[in-house]
């Protein structure tokens, strides 16, 4: 602690010492980027040969809004996109479900079927782009709505590329948008996995995501640790399933917060790749060495955004921003100074994509790789990061695995006690936050932001019903039908689900169906 | 300590779709830690699952917490459940990602009170003091 009472250990937790010297490196070997274990990035020309994609996650009201803002960013020098759809969607429901009131296009754009789906990308060319969708539950009927949306615009899925989150562990860990019991969860991750090993093989089949882990309140340390170890899991899945692992370990992708702390992010990132690429090697047997290599998008930190005085959140994402590609990241979204009062107007989601453009194109940060590398401090922070997350693989392992480690609570009550410890340091002022605990101001002036149409929710609603209503009924019952029969067998899902799609069934019905093989999970609260 | 009065008992719940349960987690323990009676009924519920759970436990305060933008169609939906099965006596307040304009809007609705991110407990704690000053809540 300094002498006026604040912190000096990261925002984490983790106690610094004033000065770290030659001594903090005893007997290191030279290390290059595009080697093993990468701890200085996974491309030996850094962003040299490429920059980072520049990737806003958008959507919001319905499909021709979320279409038009994707086009207005796709305009404004956006490289890739990134699909945020609203509750119902993420939950698995359709617009018109009695528990979807007040949600419709709030937080994301409203995907009941594929003619949403089909409205989205109109007239964005899908084999010229790259998308990535935020979706976990239902992720395996979005996927396939999207290569439908393909097929009808002469798109073979064979040169699709993008991602899709279908991380569901980290649901049950952090974000909490289960459906599915665990088990019959991992079985849908695994059957889009192995799918799309055959079938999409450009795609990124999971965003394996610290990001939600972080956001609810994880340290650096945990999110590191959590998410890795979820990968792990994903990958005994598809071992499990017969799999081998050089035919979808580089497939795999990742997903961290660029949180406010900037030296500790850094060092986050370097560890996650070093841990990765050892466990791929020594402990998987992987020998391509593409199986090796830790991708990752990075999300500036929502958290550390407030809405007092909120024209100081571009400062913060820009810090944050500066983090991730310090730290080698391969694509990047920047948060918007608005986010913290609802979705972000055009005007701050473009400061929030011009903030990048600054940074790869003014600042010169992006022409020497790892730029940060041997740096004494920097070094020893990844190698502690390291050596936390390796303390939390064994206490994991102790309790019998991630799922194991899920049902008894353990991750949720290292991230709540993690939360709540934050939040008593800032009450104490023990760690400052401008303008929230410390350089206030009495009088904000209001800033714009972005309002829903509230008639948005019965209209969306009228159109799932048309679309009920026009389809050919016997070919989307008789799909229906089959994804029941074969949910309740072994068969891989990933082509009863597109039958469905193709057939206009809606994401609910679709949902609805595997639930009544499956059932639903509930979770044991935690406080 | 025993008290004559019984501590304020408050039915905290995450009502909506989304699942973001940090800041409902940290406030439940603030206002146990504080010595109230807190009841956390966990994720998604509906505003009929809240009134029920707060008449069941009989208690005097629910506190809502939503991220999903859904807080103008759900907070007044808990208001209004509560007129409908005569409970009006309860005090409903909340919090989440809700914009200042949307705030007046709320109390017009109802609720009592809405408190934003970055708010210190101490003032959530604070204030329900002086919204039950009478009852005694036991110190830990």
């Amino acid at each position: 602690m300094r002498d006026d009472g604040i912190e000096t250990s990261t925002i984490s937790g983790i106690p610094l010492r004033p000065l770290y010297t030659s001594q903090d490196l005893p007997g290191r070997a030279e290390e290059y980027p595009g080697q093993f274990p990468y701890t200085r990035g996974i491309h030996p020309s850094g962003y040299r040969g490429r920059l980072w994609t520049m990737r806003q996650f958008s959507g919001f009201a319905t499909a021709e809004e979320t279409n038009r803002r994707y086009k207005y960013l796709l305009a404004n020098g956006q490289t890739g996109l990134s699909v945020a759809f609203d509750m119902p969607t993420l939950m698995g429901q359709d617009s018109d479900a009695p528990t979807s009131r007040g949600e419709v296009g709030h937080c994301g754009v409203a995907i009941d079927s594929l003619a949403d789906m089909e409205a989205l990308f109109d007239g964005i060319p899908l084999g010229e782009i790259t998308t990535s969708m935020t979706i976990n539950s239902p992720a395996a009927i979005l996927l396939c709505m999207y290569i439908a949306v393909a097929e009808k615009q002469g798109v073979q899925a064979s040169s699709l590329g993008g991602t899709l989150q279908n991380d569901i562990l980290k649901e049950f860990i952090a974000q909490k948008e289960f459906i599915f019991p665990p088990a019959p969860s991992m079985r849908l991750v695994v059957d889009s996995i192995e799918y799309c090993a055959a079938e999409v093989p450009k795609w990124n089949t999971i965003s394996i995501s610290g990001y939600h882990i972080r956001e609810a309140g994880s340290t650096a340390a945990q999110e590191l640790a959590f998410t890795l170890a979820d990968g792990m899991a994903y990958v005994d899945a598809c071992l499990e399933r017969g799999m081998h692992i050089d035919d979808f370990a580089s497939r795999l992708s990742f997903f961290f917060d660029a949180h406010i702390d900037f030296f500790e992010e850094i060092a986050k990132f370097r560890a996650a790749r070093r841990i990765w690429a050892r466990w791929m090697r020594e402990r998987y047997g992987a020998q391509q060495e593409r199986s090796w290599k830790l991708r990752f998008h990075t999300q500036t930190a929502g958290v550390s955004l407030t809405a007092q005085q909120p024209e100081l959140n571009i400062a913060r994402t820009a810090i944050e921003a500066l983090a991730a590609v310090l730290g080698g990241t391969q694509s990047l979204h920047t948060n918007a100074m608005d986010e913290v009062f609802a979705l972000p107007t055009d005007k701050a989601a473009r400061l929030a994509l011009r903030t990048q453009q600054l940074l790869a194109y003014e600042t010169g940060v992006a022409n020497t790789i790892d730029p940060l590398g041997g740096s004494y401090f920097i070094e020893a922070l990844t190698d502690e990061m390291e050596r936390q997350a390796e303390a939390y693989f064994k206490r994991i392992d102790e309790i019998g695995g991630v799922i194991p480690a899920i049902e008894v609570g353990f991750f949720q009550r290292e991230i709540a006690d993690a939360a709540f410890r934050y939040q008593q340091e800032l009450e104490q002022k023990r760690r400052l936050v401008v303008g929230v605990n410390e350089f206030t101001v009495d009088d904000e002036p209001p800033i714009d932001i972005l309002r829903i149409d509230p008639r948005l929710e019965s209209e969306q609603s009228e159109r799932v019903r048309q679309v009920r209503r026009k389809r050919d009924q016997a070919e989307c019952s008789n799909a229906l039908n089959g994804l029941r029969k074969a949910a309740a067998g072994t068969d891989n899902l990933m082509p009863y689900i597109l039958d469905a799609v193709r057939a206009y069934a809606t994401e609910g019905e679709i949902m609805h169906a595997m639930i009544e093989v499956f059932g639903t999970y509930t979770e044991t609260a935690v406080v | 300590m025993p008290t004559a009065v019984r501590p304020v008992r408050i039915i905290v719940a995450k009502v909506g779709l989304d699942g973001h349960d940090r800041g409902v987690k940290v406030v439940a323990r603030a206002l146990r830690d504080a010595g109230y009676e807190v009841i956390y009924t966990g994720l998604r519920q509906t505003p009929e699952m809240v009134v029920d759970a707060a008449l069941q436990e009989d208690a005097q305060v629910v506190g809502l917490s939503i991220h999903s933008g859904a807080h103008m169609t759900l907070f007044p939906a808990v208001v209004d459940e509560l007129k409908r099965r005569k409970a009006t006596d309860i005090v409903v307040f909340g919090g989440g990602i809700i914009p200042d304009d949307d705030i007046a809007a709320l109390k017009k609705r109802g609720v009592a009170e809405i408190f934003t991110p970055g708010t210190p407990l101490q003032e959530i704690v604070d204030w329900l003091r002086k919204r039950f000053p009478d009852e005694k809540t036991p110190k830990r």
